[in-house]
């Protein structure tokens, strides 16, 4: 067949394809450098002050306050959200409760609400609830979602096979449940026990409306009320040693309690008749989704009413919301851009250094909001006079922050890129980079859009780094209610919270469907 | 002129070697087979020819262009190598017909599409999508697309591998037909030995990283190199024979060989369908016990247990059209030449293992 003429395309110069080969490395480490150099920056900075006063400050009983603070709620808000979200997961999923897929968005939509709108809600109508049982109560009913989401998906694609074999080897529901079930979700479990943990040791606004000092608002106001800069950064340091601590004990627990499974494909299980438990089971749920959904919407529409009789709605809502959305939509628009390269590397490559760039940027996901803000203030200061407190420096903010979350969707969106497209593309004469337009990115088209919405809704609600990188002389949603509610303004607080809410629901509702996930239409072969 | 060939390859997956000096050659024209269990480095050989993988070493060479030598590495794209992967790998955004026509130029495109939509019996199905055709379909399209720009040898990565047993053999039997029409000298990788000897004109063995012998089915089948390559391409029985020249004498007589060797003790290789069951004791048979016997369609599988005193292994393995009488005994009788195995340690045999003992004592 070589007699015949071959029907291929003339090719690049050898120096433009050398390039094209070599550079997505490259734009890949950059990236991930990015994103990685606000630990350096706070180490940097927390260095500049020099050992002595870094031992005189962790030496005050107010660090010891903090500690025990910040682990004694993680603790018990990660416990009760490990059996709220399970509890509610197993229900929805795995029993005949009467309707499941109500129950399902009714159980994740408290994460629409911003955890500081959550404790607006309770302060503002019921003011005895502060301190660490008011906190407790509101972190865990605006964080439970993040257990209940994961453990639910794999309730819902795990394989009927193993509980069953465990029923016919005499054991019985409960047990099966102890022995095979439970286990079977630990990835599950660790995974969302984590990302409690780590929105509990990031979250600033809650905790400063619930009067619960915590290192993220010991951090704040060092910053913002004392201008102490050098203390503020230490602390940080501290936070961020926090942070990586969960994260490695959470590595752990994964590798412990993996799951393996291949080949067929899982078939779903009968679900439990809840028999004379179904009453209090539907109870037992209804009363979670109305302390937990429901009292943030009554105080919303109640505040809502209430501030609307006495002012009128301002205009500044709308200019708030447009200035907000800009900046989120940027901020989108460039971590998208950052992720794809760097999802790419690690997906085409299983290669140690693609997956330590990969990791690298997964690790930036435990530093708190607060810890990246303070970085990029630092930075801005030292290196970039010109656009502090100005809006390039919080779009940039938003980008780093919320950099994994879009990292997370555009690798998501390439696992169902079937194996070897990309090298029967190639293997058809077609250049790499013609590759990547007309095949790789037209099949992630659907992942770049979810990241790009994660990120814009995600940073639109976002009030810590906002508050401490906001442009001069524009408020946000986030801010001016942050403004109004110090002034304890409930009324005039309100309208803002729910359209930060309503913004938010858009953002709930594509993780909960990315998590669960649809029943894909099968593929015909495998 | 040869079609492909390589030499001295050396390849590695991080610091494991994975191809190892290998050496092959498929000739213009041919469909070779590149047989091996999994994990044998057949899979990185086919990205290696296809320009995925980079080797540490070693020659490619198609026709009479270099596509891998110590300074050369063309890339994927400048190959004219076309690779159809286990899945299929279609493009699921695109139509089929969008799918063949990927690799050509667009001038080219509709014309070229419709006669190879025409050559894989897919006419009509154009405007469809991958997943809304059968997996066998799903193969034959991801087959026209990779012939579709005329390569000038074509790879296949256990492309049957995922389709069911009937469609297999079907599908095989029509690619095989489909790639003669076409003229292209082809590679297939697989490890269901059925598959190469139904598909190839040429059969590599692979084990280690390494070809171990390269020949036409039908000689590979009943020549093989050594033990390894003859149980890789069927069931066998060692039976230690006494070498000479032209023949061997064995438990069941004298028996030609296949090919002449030097006179001394040595090892020959009986496929189960040359041990035969003989209607009554002779002077070259052997008796033997039934110990399983299982009827499997086209033929009964019998397992034998013959009495140690002859030397032989201690199970033999016969293929017979008719059911032998149950748990009783037989008689074995052998047909057609032997073959010597150089490398020789009879299977596992308990007598042969004794008198290597007594031979070292």
């Amino acid at each position: 067949m070589s007699t015949l003429r071959p029907l291929v395309r003339p090719s690049l110069p050898p120096v433009l394809r050398w390039r094209a080969g070599r550079a997505l490395p490259l734009v890949a480490g950059l990236v991930a450098l990015v994103v990685a150099c606000p630990l350096v920056f706070i180490g940097l900075q927390a260095g500049r002050s020099g050992w002595d006063s870094a031992g005189r400050l962790l030496e005050r009983p107010l660090v010891g306050t903090l500690l025990w603070h910040t682990v004694s709620l993680t603790a018990a808000v990660t416990a009760a959200a490990l059996v709220l979200g399970f509890t509610a997961a197993y229900l929805v999923e795995r029993t005949d409760l009467p309707g499941r897929r109500a129950w399902t968005v009714a159980l994740a939509m408290p994460l629409a609400v911003p955890e500081f709108v959550h404790g607006y809600c309770w302060v503002s109508l019921i003011p005895s609830v502060q301190g660490y049982w008011g906190a407790v109560l509101v972190m865990t009913s605006s964080l439970y979602p993040l257990v209940f989401l994961p453990v639910a998906a794999t309730l819902r694609h795990s394989d009927a096979a193993a509980e069953e074999v465990a029923r016919s080897l005499g054991h019985g529901r409960l047990a099966t449940l102890w022995r095979v079930t439970l286990p079977q979700t630990r990835p599950a479990l660790a995974g969302g026990a984590l990302l409690v943990s780590l929105y509990l040791l990031g979250e600033y606004g809650a905790f400063a409306m619930l009067r619960f000092t915590t290192f993220a608002t010991a951090i704040y106001t060092e910053y913002e009320t004392a201008f102490d800069t050098e203390s503020a950064s230490i602390l940080t340091l501290v936070l961020v040693a926090l942070a990586l601590l969960v994260v490695s004990l959470d590595a752990r627990a994964a590798r412990r309690g993996r799951v393996v499974r291949e080949g067929t494909t899982a078939r779903p299980c009968a679900p439990q008749p809840l028999g004379r438990w179904k009453a209090p089971a539907v109870a037992g749920l209804a009363g979670v989704v109305g302390t937990t959904l429901g009292v943030p919407v009554y105080a919303l529409v109640y505040w809502t009413m209430r501030g609307n009789s006495s002012t009128l709605p301002s205009t500044s809502i709308l200019s708030a919301t447009a200035a907000t959305l800009g900046y989120a939509l940027g901020a989108a628009a460039i971590a998208t851009a950052a992720a794809v390269p760097v999802a790419l590397y690690a997906w085409r490559r299983a290669t140690r250094l693609a997956r330590a760039v990969e990791r690298a940027v997964y690790l930036t996901r435990a530093l708190p909001g607060i810890a990246v803000a303070l970085a990029v203030v630092f930075f801005a200061i030292r290196y970039a006079q010109p656009v502090y407190q100005q809006p390039p420096l919080l779009v940039a903010g938003y980008a780093m922050l919320f950099f994994p979350l879009a990292l997370t969707a555009v690798r998501a969106s390439l696992a169902h890129v079937p194996h070897g497209v990309e090298d029967a593309a190639r293997s058809l004469g077609v250049r790499p980079l013609a590759v990547l337009a007309r095949v790789t990115l037209p099949l992630i088209l659907p992942g770049l859009g979810a990241a790009f919405a994660m990120v814009a809704l995600t940073a639109s609600t976002e009030l810590t780094a906002t508050l401490l990188l906001r442009p001069t002389g524009t408020e946000t949603l986030a801010t001016q209610f942050w403004i109004y509610t110090t002034d304890l303004a409930w009324g005039a607080a309100a309208p803002y919270a729910a359209v930060m809410t309503a913004l938010s629901i858009p953002a709930v509702v594509l993780l909960t469907r990315r998590t669960l996930g649809t029943p894909r239409p099968s593929k015909g072969m495998r | 002129m040869s079609g492909l060939s390589i030499s001295k390859l050396h390849a590695t997956h991080g610091h494991t070697a994975v191809l190892r000096d290998l050496e092959l050659t498929v000739a213009n024209g041919a469909l070779a087979c590149v047989l091996g269990p999994s994990g044998c480095g057949k899979s990185t050989l086919l990205r290696v020819i296809a320009g995925f993988h980079h080797p540490v070493s070693g020659t490619v060479t198609v026709g009479d262009r270099v596509i891998n030598d110590d300074r050369t590495h063309i890339p994927a794209e400048r190959r004219r190598i076309g690779y159809v992967p286990q899945d299929g790998a279609l493009f699921p955004h695109l139509t089929v017909a969008a799918n063949i026509g990927f690799g050509l130029p667009r001038a080219e495109r509709r014309e070229r599409v419709a006669e190879m939509l025409d050559l894989v019996g897919l006419n009509g199905l154009g405007d469809r999508h991958p997943h809304q055709l059968s997996g066998g379909q799903q193969q034959r399209v991801a087959l026209a697309r990779a012939l579709a720009p005329r390569p000038e040898l074509l790879l296949l990565d256990e492309p049957f591998a995922a389709l069911d047993a009937a469609l297999r053999t079907e599908l095989r039997t029509e690619v095989a037909a489909t790639l003669r029409r076409a003229g292209a000298t082809a590679i297939l990788v697989t490890h269901d030995v059925d598959e190469a000897l139904a598909f190839a004109d040429v059969i590599a063995v692979m084990r280690d990283g390494q070809i171990v012998q390269a020949d036409a089915p039908h000689t590979l089948y009943h020549q093989p190199a050594d033990v390894g390559v003859a149980r890789t391409l069927g069931e066998t029985n060692l039976l230690p024979a006494e070498l000479a020249d032209d023949h061997a004498i064995t438990a069941f007589g004298n028996l030609p060989l296949t090919a002449d060797v030097p006179t001394g003790d040595g090892v020959v290789l009986l496929r189960p369908h040359q041990l035969r069951l003989a209607a009554a004791s002779g002077p070259h048979t052997v008796e033997a016990q039934v110990v399983a016997c299982a009827f499997r369609g086209h033929d009964y599988r019998i397992e034998l247990a013959t009495d140690t005193r002859h030397d032989l292994p201690e199970r033999l393995i016969t293929y017979a059209d008719t059911a032998p009488p149950e748990a009783g005994t037989v008689h074995l009788q052998a047909h057609g030449p032997a073959h010597p195995i150089p490398d020789a340690e009879p299977a596992a045999p308990a007598h042969a293992r004794l008198t290597a003992q007594t031979a070292t004592a």
